[in-house]
């Protein structure tokens, strides 16, 4: 895939909750060892985080939790508002919004039709009271599909794709197994077409051949629809298989980036170094 | 506010329709907003009255808000002029508004209060229709705060809403929905049309009568003015069907006081296990029956 531009475009992102004073920053981070402002009391969920996701490209965001490594997320898919900073979404057309600034209206179009969002618990991210064909009819209805076959079909071909048997589509999620929700949740997200799908925790709590199967289907979505993912994971496992690139999260700032396999060979900051020791 | 101004140059007209003069400003203000944004759910401080909120207290305050001397009022009880409830409100709101005149049949009348019906003789432009509405929101089966389906209603999201038609389509091949089938007024606004058949929906699509909506106990006011698009929600290769009334031959039935086959109908099952259908609309029968067929 030639681009030349990236589909999203991160600078200074930062997210602070409470009043905010103008130490917060110095006083909070790595350096710091916590992200407590020790003046003010408020929390500096994300500080100054910045990157670029190119089409087609897999991003890990790896950390402990607490890291903020899942507000990034939240504030990419417009769930939490932005404190300073910003974040240039590039549509396929060409078109760019400033996701710190965007209006409701925007957002949720965005999220309706641009973006994908997939929860560690399939509770976030689906729709219990409904059919899983209609998890998936929701979100090709928020982007306008009216026919009714075309909805059909097209959550038929989502749920082969994810393998989940075609003949389950009219039950329930609660009728299916912990793996075959986080597979429904992502049959659900891709179902108007994202052109960025944001993967938090997905396999955790899995066991490791369903995690195996969703990690090959993740590679796979990749491969085939070119879609760029932003892929949070506190295991090294998963950003080894799925991420080019990763960034390294501690106390609310990015510690460490860079190539997945030069971060995991080669790591230069100690927390990053204490990681790698302790998963081998 | 004509009426206003009489009621204060005139203490012995004060009495008119039961209401104080701020309760009719405000409810004729409401309506005014409803009018101009169609569909859209106008909050007002719906009034103490003397019957329970959910006995159609919502109707009642815009009949009495609206009403003048001279109008000629209708009230319909499902299809029905003679039942208790029509006859009780009626009694009301003629004992509120003395110089208002009272008719059952749909053609004389200029003011018809309703609930769970629209007549079946075509409406004419200086008619006013008043529904009498249990549950104003369309998206209430679909999600429980009133705040969220606020927000829901401000940025078109109707989304969960197509769902529910989904799987009912799903479920049954169409959506069950026998009453209070949503409906999008003038491409904007997703109404709930009060528990009418789904039947009477179409009739309300460019309809020449204002459609005035009272929620009582909801404290709502909504509004379908004179030719508005009125839409029923529906997939573009699944359309939106109205009762169909056939037998398992696929026979339509007929009413059998008046023999109509165009009309909405009741079932009536009789001791003998066999079931008689007859006219919902008593006044269209009854028209029927005297000219002759």
């Amino acid at each position: 895939m030639v681009a030349d531009r990236p589909v999203l475009a991160v600078r200074g992102l930062s997210r602070i909750h409470g009043p905010a004073c103008p130490s917060c920053r110095d006083l909070t981070g790595d350096a710091a060892g916590t992200n407590v402002c020790p003046r003010c009391g408020s929390v500096v969920a994300v500080a100054d985080v910045a990157f670029d996701l190119w089409p087609g490209e897999i991003l890990g965001i790896m950390g402990e939790s607490g890291s903020g490594k899942s507000s990034v997320i939240r504030l990419i898919h417009l769930d939490d508002q932005v404190t300073a900073g910003s974040a240039v979404f590039r549509e396929h057309d060409g078109t760019e919004h400033e996701l710190a600034t965007t209006g409701e209206e925007t957002a949720r179009r965005l999220r309706d039709t641009r973006f994908g969002m997939v929860h560690q618990n399939p509770h976030l991210g689906l729709n219990y009271l409904v059919s899983a064909g209609g998890n998936i009819a929701e979100r090709l209805l928020c982007s306008g599909e009216r026919s009714f076959q075309a909805i059909r079909d097209r959550a038929l071909g989502l749920l082969t794709r994810t393998e989940i048997p075609p003949g389950r589509i009219d039950h329930q999620p609660r009728q299916f197994s912990g793996g075959m929700q986080q597979r429904l949740q992502i049959a659900r997200a891709l179902a108007p077409r994202p052109e960025l799908l944001l993967l938090d925790e997905v396999t955790t709590g899995l066991d490791l051949s369903v995690q195996a199967r969703i990690l090959d289907l993740i590679l796979e979505i990749q491969r085939e629809l070119g879609v760029a993912m932003l892929v949070v994971t506190h295991d090294l496992g998963v950003v080894r298989l799925l991420a080019g690139r990763t960034l390294v999260m501690r106390h609310g700032r990015v510690v460490e980036s860079g190539l997945t396999d030069q971060i995991l060979e080669d790591p230069q900051h100690p927390y990053t170094q204490q990681l790698v020791m302790s998963a081998l | 506010m004509s009426q206003a101004t009489t009621r204060a140059a005139n203490p012995a007209a004060d009495r008119f329709g039961f209401l104080d003069d701020f309760a009719v400003r405000e409810i004729r203000r409401g309506l005014l907003k409803a009018l101009a944004i169609p569909g859209y759910q106008v909050p007002y401080a719906s009034r103490e009255m003397p019957v329970a909120r959910g006995f159609g207290t919502g109707g009642m305050q815009i009949t009495l808000a609206i009403a003048l001397p001279g109008d000629v009022l209708k009230v319909i009880d499902q299809g029905a002029d003679d039942s208790v409830n029509a006859v009780a409100l009626r009694r009301f709101i003629t004992a509120a508004c003395p110089e208002l005149a009272t008719t059952t049949s749909t053609a004389e009348a200029t003011l018809i209060q309703t609930r769970h019906r629209t007549p079946e003789r075509p409406l004419t432009a200086r008619q006013l229709m008043v529904y009498q509405v249990p549950y104003p929101d369309p998206l209430q089966i679909v999600e429980p705060s009133e705040a969220k389906r606020r927000r829901m209603h401000a940025y078109g999201d109707y989304a969960r809403l197509w769902v529910k038609l989904y799987e009912d389509v799903v479920r049954w091949h169409e959506v069950a929905l026998s009453n209070r089938y949503p409906a999008r007024v003038h491409g904007r606004y997703v109404i709930d049309p009060s528990p009418i058949p789904r039947w009477d929906l179409p009739k309300l699509h460019r309809s020449r009568a204002m459609h005035l909506f009272g929620a009582g106990r909801e404290k709502k006011l909504y509004a379908v003015p004179p030719f508005t698009d009125v839409v029923p929600l529906a997939f573009d290769d699944v359309p939106f069907q109205v009762e169909r009334f056939c037998d398992a031959a696929g026979r339509r039935h007929r009413c059998q006081t008046c023999g109509t086959d165009d009309t909405y109908l009741d079932e009536i099952p009789l001791p003998d296990g066999t079931r008689r259908w007859l006219c919902n609309d008593q006044d269209r029968c009854a028209e029927r029956m005297s000219h002759g067929r």
